[in-house]
């Protein structure tokens, strides 16, 4: 344990901290741009630079490791003038509108430019190459603000083992982007949007498509109703300086009223619904496997999160048939709120506008995919993610602090605490399992307050098994039975149980995939900067709802009681078929 | 490339680019396993195809299981690298600090207008290609230029096309009108 100085405070440290994190412990804060904790340190902007006694040059403090006795300073005048410059120079390169940019008030290099009080740039020069790529329906990247940070290259290929993006050609000359310059729209990428939400500057970011919200809100002939994804009522807030764990549904139904939607829905509605159908899809895959001996594919994976899908079909089209049929919950929401509350309302589906607020850029994707228009019409129309609802509720002038706490609208905001917790990594995993326990066995989940404490956390992969003891005699077959689940946040994860199940090594029965790191939680349509501790306190807000509720069980759901008794039947009937399960299909991986 | 055609002269068809893939596809399982592979894979891949088809990187990406975007990242990031069809001959003109205080600068002016091309492109009977290059080291013979393997040095605007002439009329390889599509008799 080394201890150092870091300007006139002493701290002791572990063996391979860099002098970064050293600073940090002594509770002094060096800037940096590129730096990412855990994920990546390139030493590539070179804002971090502090000052080494002894040492000949300024060292980068993110990659530099600290020595028994080292004498860092953050503070001196060699330190500020070097830190000063590689900003400027930054500046002078970044081919960016501060005033007109989706990130004014919300960019690293704003912020750090303003701290470091620079009123002008003595450089003057060539502007990076400007070139907006809006090929996707998610993102679009604008090569003329990357400052060349890597941040996104290293999240999109080693965090999500996708690799889209890569620095191209060298020099002046180098862009961050997918291979030979090509639009995003012509490679692989699976549009989790995980550049967008660590991206420093605005060189990516979502799909700004606030103002077709705007115009379905203003055209009179249109029924405009709104569904949150669990996930948003954790992050909302930190649009308007809450802290991050703080649960804001009220104000965000409030809200969204004072916007002027016609129903204010949850998404938490349709998490229920799908818990109904994928737990009745898994049991009954087991029951083909154990009972009827028929060829049935197994583990079964969750298909709740879009850009897993997406990596699927490119990267494991071999195992699309293990992925559960049923669509995501938004997409189920969209065909529900066009069919069965189309009629209760006396409305055609074209005259009604479903827009999702999601705490993910793939969904934008995913409610664009060519079959998901189940209801006659485009399922879901717009997708707006917590960034963008964030800046709509701006532009509308509401104090969103002073808002009082208002009420989901009937009948499809009706939900669960298994709902809530669909949110995070674990929580489809512990939903189902809270649901397909009790049809298996008649009893509750036997775990202390129903959570499965194994898949909970931020470990990237998840395990856990249940002994079903007690079956009741439809599912007799199943006594004695251990179900194997696994749990995996973050595709490169993802990875590891794919090629686990692959190998033989593992023998699961169902596994939960969610793209992004933390789950919905840590989307890539969430308030920046999403860090572990962000996850962590995103995480305990969304447990404390769940366990706040006097409902926990997607099966408790009223409505979704009366959804089936009146319209479909069972779980997996033939509506159902035709409305709320999908299909997959392969696709290129490079 | 991949033409079916055989040339006049009656040496052995060109092999197919199908022909080419399978053959990279063995090097690629050769280098798999080995550590810092993609360079060599790009360079054997290179001397196969005489340039870097987008089939052949897709290929080395799959094969080596590397993202497209990094195997396209290395391709750009090398000068040695090309991506469109070089002519025969590759002439490479040094503007490392040596060369360029010499004249360097001058000589690649001179094959620019000799050859009537810009760096990076190829004549249009696919006879030259022309590159910039960064110290063959030979700072000492100052200017130098490569031509294929050969380095010429100190070499003067002057005298660029007796250096060519040798590439022109070189023994036993096809003159610049053999390559022009001339029908078989």
């Amino acid at each position: 344990m080394p201890t150092v100085t870091v300007n006139t405070t002493e701290v002791r440290v572990p063996e391979g901290t860099t002098v970064l994190q050293a600073a940090r412990a002594a509770g002094i804060n060096i800037p940096t741009l590129c730096n990412l904790e855990g994920v990546h340190a390139p030493g590539a902007c070179r804002v971090c630079l502090a000052e080494v006694e002894g040492a000949r040059t300024l060292v980068a403090s993110c990659v530099a490791p600290v020595q028994e006795g080292m004498k860092i300073k953050t503070n001196s005048k060699r330190v500020r003038d070097a830190r000063r410059t590689a900003v400027e120079l930054l500046l002078s390169e970044h081919n960016g509108d501060c005033q007109t940019c989706v990130r004014n008030d919300d960019c690293e290099l704003q912020a750090l430019a303003q701290d470091l009080g620079i009123r002008s740039i003595r450089y003057e020069g060539e502007r990076g190459h400007k070139h907006i790529d809006c090929s996707t329906p998610a993102l679009v990247r604008d090569s003329g603000k990357c400052i060349l940070c890597r941040r996104c290259v290293s999240v999109c290929g080693e965090v999500q083992g996708v690799g889209a993006l890569f620095p191209q050609d060298r020099g002046f000359a180098t862009v961050v982007g997918p291979a030979f310059c090509s639009d995003l729209g012509d490679v692989v990428c699976v549009q989790c949007g995980q550049c967008s939400a660590v991206c420093p500057v605005g060189a990516i970011t979502e799909r700004d498509d606030i103002e077709k919200v705007w115009d379905a809100l203003n055209d009179p002939t249109k029924h405009v109703v709104v569904q949150t994804a669990p996930a948003i009522r954790a992050a909302l807030g930190e649009c308007f300086d809450y802290e991050p764990g703080t649960v804001v549904t009220g104000k965000m139904v409030a809200a969204l009223r004072q916007l002027g939607f016609d129903a204010v829905f949850d998404t938490n509605f349709t998490a229920d619904l799908t818990i109904m159908e994928e737990g009745t899809e898994l049991l009954t895959r087991l029951k083909t496997a154990l009972v009827d001996k028929g060829q049935v594919a197994l583990p079964m994976f969750t298909s709740c999160s879009p850009g897993w899908i997406n990596f699927a079909e490119c990267f494991y089209p071999e195992i699309l048939p293990n992925i559960s049929t049923c669509k995501s919950p938004q997409q189920m929401f969209g065909t529900v709120a066009k069919t069965w509350y189309a009629k209760r309302i006396g409305k055609k589906p074209e005259d009604i506008v479903v827009v999702s607020v999601m705490p993910c850029t793939a969904k934008k994707f995913e409610a664009e995919r060519p079959e998901m228009n189940d209801s006659g019409v485009r399922d879901v129309d717009i997708v707006l993610t917590t960034r963008e609802l964030g800046r709509m509720i701006k532009q509308a002038g509401v104090d969103f602090r002073s808002l009082a706490d208002e009420k989901m609208d009937d009948p499809l905001g009706a939900s669960t605490g298994a709902a809530d917790i669909f949110a995070n990594t674990g929580g489809v995993m512990e939903a189902a399992l809270r649901t397909a326990y009790e049809i298996v066995t008649g009893r509750e989940l036997p775990f202390d307050k129903l959570h499965v404490a194994p898949v909970q956390g931020l470990e990237g992969v998840k395990e856990a098994s249940v002994t079903i003891t007690g079956a009741v005699p439809a599912w007799s077959f199943l006594e004695g039975v251990t179900m194997n689940v696994a749990v995996a946040h973050g595709l490169s994860n993802a990875r590891k149980v794919i090629e686990k199940t692959k190998a033989g090594e593992a023998n699961y029965h169902f596994v939960e995939i969610m793209t992004c790191p933390g789950g919905c939680i840590g989307g890539g349509g969430q308030p920046r900067l999403t860090t572990d501790e962000v996850r962590k306190a995103r995480i305990a807000a969304i447990y404390r709802e769940d366990e706040g509720r006097e409902l926990r069980k997607s099966h408790d759901n009223p409505v979704v009681k009366a959804i089936y008794e009146e319209w479909l039947g069972t779980p997996l009937g033939h509506t159902s078929h035709e409305l709320l399960h999908t299909h997959y299909k392969r696709r290129s991986r490079v | 490339m991949g033409s079916e055609k055989g040339c006049c002269c009656g040496c052995a068809p060109e092999p197919s680019e199908e022909d080419l893939l399978k053959r990279l596809d063995e090097v690629v399982a050769e280098y798999r396993a080995k550590p810092g592979a993609l360079i060599p894979v790009l360079q054997i891949a290179q001397g196969m195809f005489g340039y870097l088809p987008e089939s052949a990187l897709k290929r080395v990406a799959l094969g080596l299981g590397k993202a497209y975007s990094e195997v396209a990242g290395v391709v750009g990031f090398y000068s040695y690298f090309t991506t469109v069809p070089r002519g025969k001959h590759l002439v490479r003109v040094c503007l490392g600090t040596a060369c360029y205080v010499r004249g360097g600068k001058a000589v690649l002016d001179a094959f620019k207008a000799k050859l009537g091309i810009d760096v990076g492109q190829t004549t249009p009977d696919r006879m030259y290609s022309l590159e910039v290059a960064r110290c063959f080291g030979a700072c000492g013979l100052a200017p130098a230029i490569m031509v294929d393997d050969d380095v010429h040095h100190r070499v003067k605007p002057g005298r660029i096309s007796q250096i060519l002439a040798q590439y022109s009329e070189t023994k036993g390889e096809q003159s610049w009108q053999a390559e022009s599509p001339t029908p078989t008799p």
